[in-house]
């Protein structure tokens, strides 16, 4: 019998097969990538090396790439066959995310520029 | 009409599949966290709705205060560490919980509690001096969306700060039962996407905020 066999045979059904330092290193891995990232993202916003107007970009992607890390290392959304439904869900939620927040940015950032008020009438509501 | 029926799908044989799965529907330690993940997703749907009026919102501020001149980079910092640690930590919790492991479950949860407490010190904290110093949610279009948006996060994390507290007296009375660790889970779910939320916040708000 192979010491893989051993392990499995060791614990009841259910109850988590792996050992405990395995699963603290994957959460050590997230803590240490997410420090990473977070370090990075305050760095870029406050280094004047970086060309000004793609640090905003910049920023976000880095936020979105901490996200994923948090997703895979404390949330543990896998692609594994248990988690299909977690999946689809977490794709489904991104889906309706995206679609409000850039729909509307988008939408709002349109009707600022196309009806902005005349600037006599901005000032007659400044002085009030 | 039964045959014609079958051919098309309305009816099935005994043997055949009936959607349901062949051992009938997942067991609750299955369903019960799907459902919770659901919730959460769907929360992320109510912050994205937060965001996307911030960034409309973000430069509207009726000659008051800027984003550039109210928000102070390092508390900030701390939050986000505190935060992160937070989560960190209930992780930990979850390991040691799901070996029945008592103390250090306890101990994990207070130390993931108290760290969400340093959080919402300093965003209270925050809050406060902006109001003192007039930049309160009713200044401009800018602050009322802010105050919403973190305020709406600030609100969850006090909620999750009770449910730890929760939590930890029904470890302590009631052991690691079934339905206690499905409730643990769940819990340890909301503090992570808790924590992804504050990813967003920090970057959005506070440091696209605060670009020269």
């Amino acid at each position: 019998m192979t010491p893989d066999e051993n392990n499995l045979i060791d614990v009841a059904p259910g109850l988590p097969h792996s050992n405990v330092l395995s699963e603290t290193l994957a959460y050590v891995i997230g803590l240490v990538l997410a420090l990473i990232l977070t370090g990075v993202s305050f760095w870029v916003a406050s280094t004047s090396v970086l060309w000004g107007p793609g640090v905003a970009v910049g920023l976000v992607v880095l936020a979105i790439a901490q996200m994923g890390i948090h997703l895979v290392f404390f949330l543990h959304i896998t692609s594994g066959p248990d988690n299909t439904n977690n999946v689809l869900a977490l794709a489904f939620g991104v889906l309706i995310v995206f679609l409000v927040m850039i729909g509307t940015i988008v939408i709002m950032t349109q009707m600022d520029a196309n009806m902005a008020p005349d600037p006599a009438l901005m000032n007659l509501q400044m002085q009030h | 009409m039964t045959t014609e029926a079958a051919t098309i799908g309305l009816t099935h044989g005994a043997s055949e599949d009936t959607g349901l799965g062949h051992r009938g529907p997942e067991s609750k330690s299955i369903v019960v966290p799907y459902g919770f993940w659901l919730f959460v997703l769907s929360d992320m749907v109510l912050f994205s709705a937060l965001f996307a009026t911030y960034a409309s919102l973000a430069h509207a501020t009726d000659g008051g205060p800027t984003s550039n001149e109210l928000f102070d980079r390092t508390l900030v910092a701390i939050e986000t560490m505190a935060l992160l640690l937070s989560s960190f930590t209930c992780g930990l919790a979850m390991i040691v919980a799901k070996r029945g492991n008592m103390v250090w479950t306890l101990g994990w949860l207070l130390v993931t509690g108290l760290l969400g407490f340093v959080f919402l010190s300093i965003e209270i904290y925050e809050f406060a001096s902006m109001a003192a110093e007039g930049a309160g949610p009713q200044r401009s279009a800018f602050l009322s969306s802010f105050f919403t948006l973190v305020g709406c996060h600030g609100a969850h994390v006090t909620a999750g700060l009770l449910w730890i507290g929760t939590m930890m007296a029904q470890v302590w009375t009631k052991g690691f039962k079934d339905h206690i660790m499905r409730r643990l889970l769940c819990l340890s779910v909301f503090w992570h996407a808790l924590d992804i939320i504050w990813v967003a916040i920090f970057t959005i708000v506070y440091l696209i905020g605060t670009l020269p």
